[in-house]
C-alpha cells in the first residue's frame, strides 16, 4: 500500500484542473489516475469549437482545450500520472484500488478528489420499446467512433432528444454526407444550448419535432425505422399523430448522469435521483477529505465552469491537507 | 459430402447438451446452427432458472426431466466450470384459495421427486425475505431451485462437446431433409450433410424441421415473454426466486435475478404469430411492473437497465421427445419450452437412449475430457485473485468495460471460445451488459474483434450478417 497526499481519479479537463490547483496551492505529493491511454477526457473527441470562451476568452476547440492542461500538467514533476489506470475499488477511509496492464495498485491518499465525469443516459433508462437490433448508440458514442475512429456508423440518422450532444451530431453526420432525418424531443424546447440549436440543426434545415415521443424502434438486425407520435400536457399519446420515419441509425441524447459509482461504494451520502453526492457545499460529500468536482459533481453545460469548479476542489483539498497536518 | 452418424440440428442449449453427452461415445456428431453463434435462438433470452421441478403434474415428461435435470446440472456444473447458485424459490400466497392451491402444488411435487419441498409461514417470510409484500400469507419453498448463466452454459456445452471430438457448424441453416433410406441428407447452403440419424432441436423451428421429413402433427406456437433487468446495485433486493401461482400458461411475473447479479422482472406471457418477434412493448413493461411490485413493492421502475424479449417454443401442455417410427432414424426434440433450460441435460440422456433403442451402436470412447478449462471474469472474483491473475497475464489488468470490469484478456479469451460478434462477445464476458449499454466499451470491442478475427471495422457486427456496427470506415476505405 502506497500513502499519498493527495490522489485525483480522473485525467479530464476536471481532474487535470483540480490537480493543478491543488499543486498550485501547496501540495506536492500528488498522484492522478486515468483509465484512458491519454489524459483529456471526453475533450479528445469534441472536435468542435466552443470551448474555452469563459476560461481564456478565446474560441477553442475540445482538442485545444485540453492540450493547455495536459501541457502544463505534464510540466509539473510533483504531479504523478498514471493512464491506463482503472479505479475499481474505494473505500471509506479513501483506499482507492486500480488495475493497470500488469498490476494491481493500492494507494491510500490523505485527501481525495473524484473527477470521474458524467455518462449518457440510455435508451433502456428512458424505455424506449422495440426491436434491439444494431444501429442504436448513445449521441456520445457515435462522435467517438466518427471523430476518433473514423467510422461513419450510419447514413439515415434519427436523433432521439435533443441534449447538446445530440445536436453537435446532428451536424458531424451531415458534414459527413449522412441524412439527419429529424430530431425527436419530447418536451416542449430543446436542453441544448441555442448556439448549438441555430448553427447544428436550423442551418443544416434539420426537422425537430416538439412534444413528440418515439414509440418503437422497428428492425430484425438493423434499425429499419422509428415510430413516432405527438404527446399532449399530461404526456399522453395524441391519437392519429402517429408516423414512421425510415433510418438505418438512432442516436440517444437524452442527458447526462454523473458516474458515481465509486464513491456510492465508498458509502457517500447519495442522492438517488441525480446520482450525485449530497452536499450543502460545491465539490463536499459526506466523507471528510473526499471531493467530488466537475461533471461527477452536477453536470455542466460549458467546460469552462468544469474548470472553474474543479480548480476550487483542488484548493478545498490543499485546505483539508494543512488542517489534518 | 461430409459423412456423420449423427447430425443435430439446432444450437441452443438442448442442442448443445445432447451434443455434449454424445461426445462420450464412439460416433461422429455434427451439430447445425443457422445463426451467426451458439445461443442465439431461444435460449439467449432464457431466464437462467435452474426449477425444482415444482409446477408440473406428475407422470409429464416436464416434470420428471426438469426433476431429473435439476441434479444433473448442479453435477455437470462442477464438471464444465459454469457458476451454479443454489438460491431456492418461494412460490407465494397472497389469498386464503391460493394458500389451498400451493397445498396441491406441493403434493404434485412431492409426487415428481422435488426433494426438501416445504410450506412456510409468513413469520418466515417476513424473517428470511425481508423485501416481500407484507400481503403474502404463505409460500411454498423449493431450495434446490438455482440459476446459472443460460448462454454461458450452451457454450461450456459446446466447447466440451468439442474438445471430445463434436463438430460444430454456424451460419449452416438446414433447408432440405431428404431421407435416403437409409440415412438422411441435410442440405445447406455451407455444403450437404448425411447422417444415419437427425436429431431435431431447431426450438422455434422445430415444426418446419419436422415437416421436411413429413411428419406434420405438432405446430411451435411462438410465445413471447418480455424480460427486464435492473441494476446490480440492487442485488440485494431479493435472497430467493419469487413466483407467483402459476396460470395455465404461464409461470407468471417473477422476481428473480441472473447470475451476473443483476435482479430481472419478467417474463410476460403472449400468444405470437411471428417467430422473429423480439419487441418490447409499454403494455409490457406495464404489466411486469404491476406484477413484480405486487411481489416487492421496493422495485423501482428508475432501476431498469435493459430489457428483452424472448419467445417460447411451445406446442402443446409437454415437451415432445420421441423418435419418429415412420420416418426411422430421425428424432424429434421439440416444444421445449420452460423448464427446458433445466431439463436439457436429462432430455440429453433420454435421446442417447433413444438413439440406443433405434439400433444405433453406441460404445464409450475410452478417453472422454469431462471437464472444461475454466476462464475466469473478474467480476466474479475478489480483487485478491484478480492481483494474482494480472501478475501472471497482464492483459488481464486492461480495463476496458467499465460497468462490469471485464479486461481486454477476457475478450481476446472469449473470441478464441468461439465469439465472432459483439453479441457473442457480451453473452461471454458481460461487456456491454451494464447500465452505460456499450457507451464506453463498444469502441474498444470492436477494435479487439477485428484485430483477432481478422475482420475489417466494418465486417465487425452485433449478431451475425446484416448486423453490422457501422456502414463505412472513413480510414481504410
Amino acid at each position: 500500500m502506497v500513502k499519498r497526499d493527495l490522489v485525483v481519479v480522473g485525467g479530464g479537463p476536471a481532474g487535470m484542473a483540480a490537480a493543478i490547483s491543488a499543486y498550485e496551492n501547496g501540495v506536492k505529493d500528488i498522484l492522478l489516475i486515468e483509465r484512458d491511454l491519454y489524459l483529456g477526457g471526453i475533450l479528445n473527441q469534441c472536435i468542435h469549437t466552443g470551448f474555452g470562451l469563459d476560461y481564456f476568452k478565446e474560441l477553442l476547440t475540445g482538442p485545444e482545450y485540453a492540450d493547455r492542461f495536459i501541457k502544463k500538467i505534464r510540466s509539473l514533476p510533483d504531479i504523478d500520472i498514471s493512464t491506463r489506470s482503472f479505479v475499481v475499488n474505494l473505500k471509506k477511509d479513501k483506499t482507492v484500488t486500480y488495475l493497470k496492464p500488469g498490476a494491481m495498485c493500492v494507494v491510500r491518499p490523505k485527501a481525495l478528489i473524484m473527477a470521474t465525469g458524467c455518462r449518457e443516459r440510455t435508451r433502456e433508462m428512458v424505455h424506449i420499446p422495440g426491436t434491439r437490433p444494431a444501429g442504436i448508440f448513445s449521441a456520445g458514442l457515435a462522435q467517438r467512433l466518427i471523430n476518433i475512429d473514423g467510422l461513419l456508423p450510419g447514413k439515415e440518422v434519427v436523433i432521439i432528444g435533443s441534449g447538446d450532444i445530440g445536436l453537435i451530431m446532428a451536424r458531424r453526420f451531415t458534414l459527413q454526407g449522412a441524412k439527419v432525418k429529424a430530431i425527436v424531443e419530447i418536451q416542449k424546447q430543446t436542453r441544448g444550448l441555442v448556439r448549438n440549436v441555430v448553427q447544428c440543426v436550423e442551418d443544416f434545415g434539420i426537422p425537430m419535432y416538439f412534444n413528440h415521443k418515439v414509440s418503437k424502434i422497428h428492425g430484425k438486425d438493423r434499425v429499419e425505422k422509428i415510430s413516432i407520435v405527438q404527446i399532449d400536457d399530461n404526456m399522453k399519446d395524441v391519437s392519429g399523430t402517429e408516423v414512421e420515419i425510415g433510418c438505418d441509425t438512432v442516436l440517444v441524447s437524452v442527458g447526462l448522469i454523473p458516474e458515481n459509482e465509486l464513491i456510492e461504494m465508498a458509502g457517500v451520502d447519495m442522492d438517488k435521483r441525480t446520482n450525485s453526492p449530497i452536499s450543502k457545499e460545491v465539490n463536499k460529500t459526506s466523507i471528510p477529505g473526499l471531493f467530488v468536482c466537475g461533471n461527477s459533481f452536477k453536470v455542466y453545460d460549458y467546460v469552462d465552469s468544469v474548470t472553474a469548479d474543479s480548480e476550487l476542489a483542488g484548493k478545498l483539498a490543499a485546505q483539508y491537507l494543512r488542517k489534518t497536518k | 459430402m461430409s459423412k456423420y452418424d449423427i447430425v443435430i440440428i439446432g444450437g441452443g442449449v438442448v442442442g448443445t447438451a445432447i451434443a455434449r453427452e454424445l461426445s462420450r461415445y464412439k460416433v461422429k456428431v455434427v451439430l447445425l446452427e443457422k445463426e451467426a453463434e451458439l445461443a442465439f435462438g431461444v435460449s439467449k433470452s432464457n431466464s437462467g432458472i435452474i426449477h425444482p421441478g415444482t409446477q408440473h403434474s406428475p407422470g409429464t415428461l416436464k416434470g420428471k426431466l426438469c426433476v431429473q435435470g435439476n441434479a444433473l446440472t448442479r453435477k455437470l456444473a462442477k464438471e464444465l466450470f459454469i457458476d451454479f447458485k443454489k438460491v431456492g424459490e418461494l412460490i407465494v400466497a397472497f389469498t386464503g384459495e391460493e394458500r389451498t392451491r400451493l397445498e396441491q402444488l406441493k403434493k404434485d411435487g412431492d409426487a415428481c421427486g422435488v426433494p426438501s419441498l416445504k410450506m412456510v409461514t409468513k413469520a418466515w417470510l417476513k424473517k428470511n425475505e425481508p423485501n416481500l409484500s407484507g400481503e403474502a400469507l404463505a409460500a411454498l419453498y423449493a431450495p434446490t431451485a438455482g440459476i446459472i448463466s443460460p448462454y454461458r452454459w450452451v457454450y461450456d456445452f459446446a466447447e466440451n462437446a468439442i474438445s471430445n471430438g463434436v463438430e460444430i457448424r454456424t451460419e449452416t441453416k438446414a433447408e432440405k431433409i431428404v431421407i435416403t433410406n437409409p440415412g438422411f441428407e441435410i442440405i445447406t447452403p455451407k455444403g450437404n450433410f448425411s447422417a444415419k440419424y437427425v436429431i431435431n432441436a431447431a426450438g422455434l423451428y422445430a415444426d418446419e424441421i419436422a415437416r421436411m421429413v413429413g411428419i406434420n402433427d405438432f405446430k411451435i406456437c411462438p410465445r413471447k415473454g418480455e424480460e427486464f433487468l435492473l441494476d446490480k446495485k440492487r442485488e440485494n433486493l431479493t435472497r430467493h426466486l419469487l413466483f407467483p401461482l402459476p396460470s395455465k400458461t404461464s409461470k407468471g411475473i417473477l422476481v428473480t435475478r441472473t447470475s451476473d447479479g443483476n435482479p430481472m422482472i419478467g417474463p410476460t406471457a403472449e400468444d405470437v404469430q411471428d417467430r422473429e418477434d423480439l419487441s418490447t412493448t409499454e403494455a409490457g413493461l406495464k404489466k411486469v411492473l404491476e406484477g413484480a411490485k405486487k411481489m416487492v413493492p421496493s422495485i423501482n421502475e428508475n432501476d431498469i437497465i435493459a430489457y428483452f424479449a424472448g419467445l417460447r417454443p411451445a406446442s402443446g401442455d409437454d415437451f415432445i421427445i420421441r423418435h419418429e417410427d415412420k420416418v426411422p432414424g430421425f428424432i424429434n426434440v421439440a416444444g421445449i419450452q420452460s423448464p427446458g433450460l433445466t431439463a436439457a441435460p436429462a432430455i440429453a440422456l433420454m435421446v442417447t437412449g433413444l438413439l440406443k433403442q433405434a439400433g444405433l451402436n453406441m460404445k464409450k470412447k475410452l478417453f472422454f475430457h469431462k471437464y472444461r478449462k475454466k476462464e475466469y471474469h473478474l467480476f466474479s472474483m475478489p480483487l485478491a485473485k484478480s492481483k494474482k491473475l494480472i501478475k501472471k497475464d497482464a492483459s488481464y489488468g486492461d480495463i476496458v468495460c467499465r460497468c462490469e470490469m471485464v479486461s481486454a484478456k477476457e475478450v481476446r479469451e472469449a473470441i478464441a471460445r468461439g465469439a465472432r460478434t459483439m453479441d457473442g462477445v457480451k453473452f461471454r464476458t458481460r461487456a456491454q451488459a451494464g447500465r452505460c449499454h456499450g457507451s464506453f466499451c463498444t469502441s474498444r470491442l470492436m477494435k479487439i474483434l477485428a484485430e483477432e478475427t481478422k475482420l475489417p471495422s466494418t465486417g465487425i457486427t452485433k449478431r451475425g450478417h446484416g448486423s453490422e456496427i457501422v456502414k463505412e470506415d472513413r480510414i481504410n476505405g
